[in-house]
């Protein structure tokens, strides 16, 4: 079915060399709105992968009886509908961080991530590799938007974790920094994420920038620093 | 034998960043020296706290780029962005709000955008516009008038070891104004209030207005010795000073009049030492009248009818982004061409 190099591939994608958010700039709405801490950037980055990985395995199934030309309104229709069951799921078990997440969570559907891996990979690979994509394609979006999360809500109000009751009853979020923080209002502003996003590109780029110089002979064959999806 | 010697049209003075850099320097001391008379020795305080932190920061960037740090440090540049910081930022607020802001214009605004001369932005304004949103409480805390406290006093707020007093809650002179405005709901007018209210003095704020006079005659000391051309601040007191005009005509009893808003806030500052920013601002003669008037317009705009105290930030900033445009669209036709747009 699937080889280990295969499935290696598809997960160093997913996770590293096309991250959705850091390297093909996709899905920068929910991005910006919502990573305000790092609860509500987790928990909307969960949402996403269950769309996703499900979505994949749909469309990959049903990928020889879609028609060419409607492919998109066909995509969007399956998206639509698992976003449909994720938001009322959310809605039913944790009802504070629907209120709190609120319109991202129907947004979802227009989110371009998942219609990129839909017609970019699900569309021409069987369901169980389209399944591993999609999964690792949100873990990859699931650590960006978690660190990004946690470093807006950590430089904007000196606290991590803070919502964490509304998805474990009973747990708190902490108080880092001293109470007497002032907080830097501009990192949960979207100017911040703008910023901050832009400091993580500079850092992965850097970390793969090291790792060719590294190596030199093996760097050459990558070619460019930025390797751009393909198909996307 | 013949002798070559230098064509009267080649002889010039030698100019370079540094020489230019430090007039602007001393171009500031006037209005540095009514500051110090107004509120303390305090604003020097901030004046070498926001110098040291520019140079560390610029050390730090030029290292990480691999540049050569004598010549970059001390052309003198990150001194002028610090010492507009400083200036800009109310004279008592704590030491690392100075940093932050400091640090946000050198790094981010400067070097992150290429350093000295590739940046977009003016560093300074982008240090204002960047802590106001973020610090709003504490960028409206400007020392109540006849506030005495002596350098010990002031140090230690600065330091943040004496707590941040009520007295210190005092508004500019536009804050002032727009406030009682807002309150009174029409029962009250503009000349009563400037005439009345104890922070309003001669012709605009009571002290500030020396403050502001300060800068103009280090703005025209600078015209005078050509380092700045008269279009950008010309256009920039223009624009403010039309639409002020124009407003205080139609309704006198609702609108400041037009000298009150040019030596208030930071127009001035910013018409002499911030819209002729060679940098951020447009290239031709022509382009920098344009960007100083639309300058002058949305400062006052923002700062009339906007909820932040003063619109020359944000005015700035606006009129960054639109510097390409107006650039390519005032370039003056190339000679032997017809000027045909």
């Amino acid at each position: 079915m699937i080889d280990r190099e295969e499935f290696r591939q598809i997960r160093d994608n997913g996770v590293w060399h096309q991250n959705a958010s850091l390297i093909q700039l996709l899905g920068l709405c929910p991005l910006l709105a919502v990573t305000t801490t790092l609860v509500n950037g987790v928990m909307l980055s969960l949402a996403t992968i269950i769309v996703m990985a499900v979505a994949n395995v749909a469309v990959a199934t049903l990928r020889n009886l879609i028609p060419h030309e409607i492919r998109i309104p066909v995509f969007i229709l399956v998206v639509a509908a698992l976003v449909t069951v994720v938001d009322l799921v959310f809605n039913a078990f944790f009802h504070q961080l629907y209120l709190v997440l609120g319109i991202f969570i129907p947004l979802i559907v227009t989110n371009c991530i998942v219609l990129a891996r839909v017609e970019a990979f699900a569309n021409k690979n069987s369901p169980l590799q389209s399944l591993l994509d999609g999964i690792f394609m949100g873990v990859g979006l699931l650590w960006t938007l978690a660190l990004l999360g946690g470093l807006r809500e950590l430089i904007g109000g000196g606290t991590l974790f803070s919502g964490i009751e509304m998805v474990f009853p009973g747990m708190q979020g902490l108080q880092l920094l001293p109470a007497d923080y002032p907080g830097f209002l501009l990192a949960v502003l979207p100017p911040g994420a703008f910023i901050l996003l832009g400091f993580l590109i500079a850092w992965k780029n850097w970390v793969e920038a090291r790792a060719a110089a590294r190596k030199p002979d093996s760097g050459s064959e990558q070619g460019s620093p930025l390797p751009l999806a393909d198909g996307v | 034998m013949m002798v070559f010697s230098t064509p009267p049209y080649l002889l010039q003075e030698r100019s370079s960043v540094r020489r230019v850099m430090l007039q602007v320097l001393l171009a500031l001391l006037p209005g540095i020296a009514a500051y110090v008379w107004l509120i303390g020795p305090g604003i020097v305080v901030q004046l070498v706290i926001a110098t040291l932190t520019a140079l560390a920061g610029e050390a730090f960037m030029l290292a990480l780029r691999r540049k050569r740090l004598a010549l970059f440090l001390s052309d003198g540049s990150a001194i002028v962005t610090a010492w507009l910081i400083a200036l800009s930022f109310p004279p008592l607020a704590p030491w690392w709000l100075i940093v932050v802001g400091t640090l946000l214009a050198i790094v981010v605004a400067k070097h992150l955008y290429g350093g000295l001369g590739q940046n977009p932005f003016n560093p300074a304004m982008v240090a204002f516009a960047a802590c106001i949103v973020s610090f709003p409480a504490l960028m409206s805390q400007w020392p109540a008038l006849g506030l005495k406290l002596d350098f010990l006093e002031q140090l230690q707020i600065i330091a943040g070891l004496a707590p941040r007093i009520d007295v210190m809650s005092g508004a500019t002179p536009l804050d002032a104004l727009k406030t009682a405005l807002k309150l009174s709901d029409g029962s009250i007018d503009v000349p009563t209030l400037l005439a009345t209210q104890e922070v309003f003095g001669n012709f605009a704020g009571r002290g500030w207005e020396w403050v502001a006079s300060g800068y103009l005659l280090g703005g025209l000391w600078l015209w005078q010795r050509k380092l700045i051309s008269w279009h950008a601040p010309f256009g920039f007191i223009l624009g403010l000073s039309l639409l002020a005009a124009a407003l205080w005509a139609w309704n006198p009893q609702q609108f400041a009049n037009p000298v009150f808003h040019l030596f208030s806030g930071g127009a001035l500052l910013g018409a002499f030492f911030i819209v002729t920013d060679p940098v951020s601002g447009c290239t031709t003669p022509r382009g920098k009248l344009i960007f100083g008037l639309l300058a002058g317009l949305l400062a006052y705009i923002i700062r009339v009818f906007g909820g932040f105290p003063d619109g020359v930030a944000f005015a700035v900033l606006l009129m960054n982004l639109c510097v390409p445009l107006i650039d390519m669209y005032s370039q003056p036709p190339i000679f032997g061409l017809k000027n045909e747009p």
